[in-house]
């Protein structure tokens, strides 16, 4: 039953996506894109830390290390998908070697640990301009061609991104669904029985940072061909954090929550037309208080409200 | 030699600096157990606060210095425990992370916004010039700037170790059931701690500012490297956090002299994660006992 109600909202929500940019203009279909490669990397952040419990502040360097390794290959006249298949081996492998530090240590350690491994790749990337550009960055990245269609136009672009995300969330669905998923959570809620019911938690950790981490590379293959304009400055801390928010506002460890938190990025200051500033003072205020009265997000948050009418009504009957 | 002891002088006053907001970072840490991602802010803004006594008020300096500090201590100490820390309860985890991450863009967008986004120049308290020893140029910035940062640290362990309400507040941080049984104001001298970070972080503000100009990002490097130098000395001790804190500002400096300019950010994080990796207790604390 609930399983039905889910899928009939996501075809709901599909087919808007599908309507929502024609007849808007390029602008509402590149924010469009900006929006879905966002949350591509924040689902891949929520399985890190909504489901496998490891916090990550070391995002948006690996979509930093996704969209580089996009330009440099689409640059040199390659086709994307190889430059994406590049930069999504890149972050699994880079995200394996960062899930190290994980098995050792926890919280706040962690989150120091992996701040500072996106400080580091921010220097790798303004210092060694004959790889990235340094502080000029990489401009002119083609949009990709598939078979005889070309998505250079914004609309024909933002289905493309469309279906990326599309299958990026099919595939993270299919991960979470599986008994693998299951046991992420496992680890989450107690470390010492899921090891207990014999379930590997170094290769748990060590998969769940891969994973996330690949999700990052191939938003950054999405945001290289979308920015067309890539440098050091798009892939620092300060994007990592505001990732980090967008799984947390949206719902951690909720399948559709970093979908949510990052509309509520993104989208939704330019729906209210307020400028950046203050929407981020906002946005920064509503986060604390939501911490404070409902850790779960905004999905949480939903779930509560939702659940209080049955309540009442099974007090009633009672 | 003569240039090698000018990099090692500012290094360690520099260090000195970082050290007051590392140590802050501990005791707020022990008292709490929370760690404070807006660290770095709350260094940066009572700069800010005083400029704002200084442009807007036109109050002359001494009023406006100390109009910075009683507002940083109301803002980040008391409301700070207040209004964002307390509502967590005692174990806030996760959520209390996210919370303090977002007051740290909180307030670096309401300075932006509020203040401007320019680098303004911050008055210095400290003469400027040099005196030279051997052919070493020694500033006389450097010199105070690491005598005071010494001094307050110094004073605070005086505190702490001496005076009743000091061993009130390592009792209350150690263990807090007991420490409540024993008739101490548990949550009094919680509340002192996070008075005492934000003075701390108010006195680094007012030391270093004059040396980088008052800019709304300031805090982005410095509450990083004030976790740092409080990890790589051990979480659990103010002696920890000011070595770890002179140990950055010199290897900093030493490396951007001798090394590499553009990768000298990279130390003190190549240092952060091999401490972390290899002795997590810090390279002064112990694995489990926590003193103020």
């Amino acid at each position: 039953m609930r399983a039905h109600r889910e899928a009939i909202a996501v075809a709901v929500v599909v087919a808007a996506l599908i309507v929502a940019p024609l007849g808007q203009g390029n602008y509402i279909a590149y924010l469009l894109c900006s929006w879905l490669m966002l949350a591509i990397a924040a689902m891949g952040l929520n399985l890190t830390l909504g489901y496998a419990g490891r916090i990550s502040l070391a995002q948006a360097s690996f979509i930093g290390i996704g969209a580089y390794a996009t330009s440099i290959v689409t640059l040199a006249h390659y086709p994307w998908v190889l430059g994406m298949a590049v930069g999504v081996v890149l972050c699994f492998l880079v995200g394996l070697l960062l899930g190290f530090p994980a098995l050792r240590v926890r919280g706040h350690y962690l989150a120091f640990v992996t701040l500072a491994f996106n400080s580091l790749f921010f220097l790798v990337a303004r210092n060694e301009d004959w790889l990235t550009g340094g502080t000029y960055g990489l401009s002119g990245m083609p949009r990709p061609r598939i078979g005889p269609v070309s998505t250079s136009g914004q609309l024909a672009f933002y289905y493309f991104t469309l279906a990326v995300a599309l299958l990026a969330a099919l595939v993270l669905r299919l991960i979470v669904r599986s008994p693998w998923g299951r046991a992420f959570k496992a680890l989450r809620e107690n470390e010492v029985r899921a090891e207990s019911l014999g379930l590997d938690v170094r290769r748990l950790t060590l998969l769940a940072f891969a994973i996330g981490s690949a999700y990052g590379g191939l938003a950054g293959a999405i945001e290289a061909p979308l920015v067309q304009y890539i440098d050091p400055g798009s892939f620092d801390v300060v994007q990592s954090l505001s990732l980090l928010l967008m799984v947390v506002v949206g719902g951690l460890g909720e399948f559709w929550g970093p979908v949510l938190g990052s509309a509520v990025a993104v989208l939704l200051p330019e729906a209210l037309r307020v400028t950046a500033a203050y929407y981020l003072m906002l946005y920064a205020i509503a986060v604390i208080l939501l911490m404070t009265r409902c850790p779960g997000g905004l999905i949480g948050l939903a779930r509560r409200i939702a659940a209080r009418p049955a309540r009442r009504r099974g007090a009633a009957v009672s | 030699m003569a240039q090698f002891l000018q990099v090692l002088l500012s290094g360690l006053a520099t260090g000195s600096i970082y050290a007051l907001a590392a140590v802050g970072f501990s005791l707020v840490w022990q008292a709490a157990q929370a760690v404070n991602f807006a660290q770095g802010e709350f260094v940066m803004l009572p700069a800010f606060l005083v400029l704002i006594g200084e442009h807007w008020l036109h109050w002359p300096l001494w009023a406006a210095l100390l109009f910075g500090f009683a507002l940083s201590i109301l803002l980040l100490g008391l409301a700070f425990k207040r209004l964002i820390v307390q509502p967590f309860g005692p174990d806030g985890g996760l959520p209390l992370v996210i919370a303090t991450m977002a007051l740290s863009i909180l307030l670096k967008e309401a300075v932006k916004t509020f203040y401007g986004a320019e680098a303004e120049p911050f008055p210095s308290l400290i003469p400027n010039g040099d005196f030279h020893i051997g052919g070493a140029v020694i500033s006389v910035r450097d010199v105070l700037n690491l005598a005071a940062a010494l001094a307050v640290v110094m004073l605070l362990t005086l505190f702490l170790d001496r005076t009743k309400t000091g061993r009130q507040m390592q009792a209350a941080a150690q263990n807090p059931g007991v420490a409540e049984i024993l008739g101490i104001d548990v949550a009094r001298m919680t509340l002192y701690a996070f008075l005492l970070n934000a003075a701390l972080a108010a006195v680094a503000s007012f030391l270093i500012t004059p040396v980088y100009l008052a800019k709304f990002s300031n805090g982005e490097s410095l509450g990083l490297v004030a976790f740092i130098a409080a990890i790589i000395g051990g979480f659990n001790r103010i002696r920890g956090a000011l070595v770890g804190g002179l140990l950055i500002g010199v290897l900093d400096n030493l490396t951007a002299t001798y090394v590499t300019l553009s990768y000298r950010a990279a130390l003190p994080l190549v240092l952060l994660i091999a401490v972390i990796l290899w002795r997590p207790q810090g390279l002064l604390g112990d694995a489990e006992a926590r003193i103020v």
